[in-house]
């Protein structure tokens, strides 16, 4: 049996049926196999439930104005995806993904700015959401630590040229 | 030479230890809602199901708290968490479910296969009530006071173990 064939199958009940037949036919040689069919026909249904759903109407489609869909695009690219999380929003093919892209798309359009959106879903799911860095109680010492380093070089600097003169 | 030379290498050092450490730390994959403590957003979704109402948010303001189950019917680990939620309806919990991308005939299966401990169900098209309440994937299971404020947030599948706790909370929502 192909696995082309075995992608056809979407009723779990008769997967099994079919894993029943081949245990019978090919004895212990093919319980392995048999396992591997099973769970891949138990899977197939579920992925393709997961699919049945059309994406949202914004989910790949581009706002009319291009003006705003360079602003949309732009808070796409710097949201990230939740289900993901190491892509943004813009990068995956989630159907959540294509989902926060409708809501930024259609919000974008109804002449929300990009950055109340960005805090309107920091609101929800705190900066980790964002890849805008800010500058906040934990992260204030990755922009301090830069310029103390410059500032400790600079002064280490001064004295050795001084002391040249 | 002078102690102060060998700083950089300690604090070089130093950095290595720590990257070191925390490369050996299991990774936190989950995101907790930010809206925990916050009241629902308002929102009115369709029947997911024939036969069953939809949900809405006044639905969760006559004063009863209640769990808010996030799930769809193509989701493997709402299987495994399918006995859980039938056991916390026993115990005297009221849940409400709202199913994300999900079509009333696949609900309607998943319902018959593997029981329905719900007393609604809302179908969520677009996710905008999962993203209004900063769920970020489905299971999820909030727990809801009777004025409609969120006030605990379960991530993944409810295991034996989260019974309980779950139990706990929504007790503690009551009083």
């Amino acid at each position: 049996m192909s696995l082309a064939r075995l992608r056809l199958i979407r009723d779990p009940r008769e997967s099994g049926d079919r894993v029943r037949h081949l245990r019978s036919a090919w004895k212990a040689t093919s319980a392995f196999a048999a396992m591997a069919l099973f769970l891949i026909g138990l899977l197939a249904p579920q992925l393709a439930a997961q699919q049945s759903l059309p994406p949202a109407p914004y989910a790949y489609r581009q706002l009319e104005d291009p003006a705003k869909e360079a602003e949309a695009q732009a808070l796409m690219e710097t949201l990230r995806c939740l289900t993901c999380q190491s892509q943004s929003i813009a990068d995956s093919d989630a159907a959540m993904a294509g989902d926060m892209r409708h809501q930024v798309r259609t919000r974008i359009a109804a002449g929300e700015t990009p950055e109340a959106i960005r805090a309107w879903l920091v609101e929800r799911y705190g900066d980790y959401v964002s890849y805008a860095p800010v500058v906040s109680e934990t992260t204030w010492p990755l922009f301090a630590v830069p310029l103390l380093l410059a500032a400790g070089a600079g002064a280490i600097l001064w004295r050795r040229l001084r002391r040249a003169r | 030479m002078r102690w102060w030379w060998w700083l950089p290498l300690l604090l070089f050092a130093g950095f290595l230890g720590v990257a070191t450490y925390q490369l050996t730390q299991p990774k936190d994959d989950l995101v907790p809602s930010a809206m925990v403590g916050k009241p629902l957003p308002e929102f009115d979704l369709r029947a997911a199901a024939e036969g069953m109402p939809g949900v809405s948010t006044a639905d969760f303001r006559d004063g009863k708290p209640r769990l808010l189950n996030i799930w769809a019917s193509w989701c493997l680990p709402c299987i495994a968490e399918a006995p859980q939620l039938e056991r916390l309806k026993q115990e005297g919990a009221e849940i409400v479910g709202i199913a994300i991308r999900d079509r009333p005939e696949d609900v309607a299966a998943f319902l018959a296969r593997h029981g329905n401990p719900y007393t609604r169900i809302g179908g969520d098209d677009l996710s905008q009530v999962q993203l209004a309440i900063g769920s970020s994937g489905v299971p999820e299971t909030f727990v809801i006071d009777g004025r409609g404020v969120i006030r605990y947030q379960h991530i993944g599948d409810i295991r034996a173990e989260h019974v309980p706790i779950l139990l706990e909370k929504l007790q503690e929502a009551g009083e």
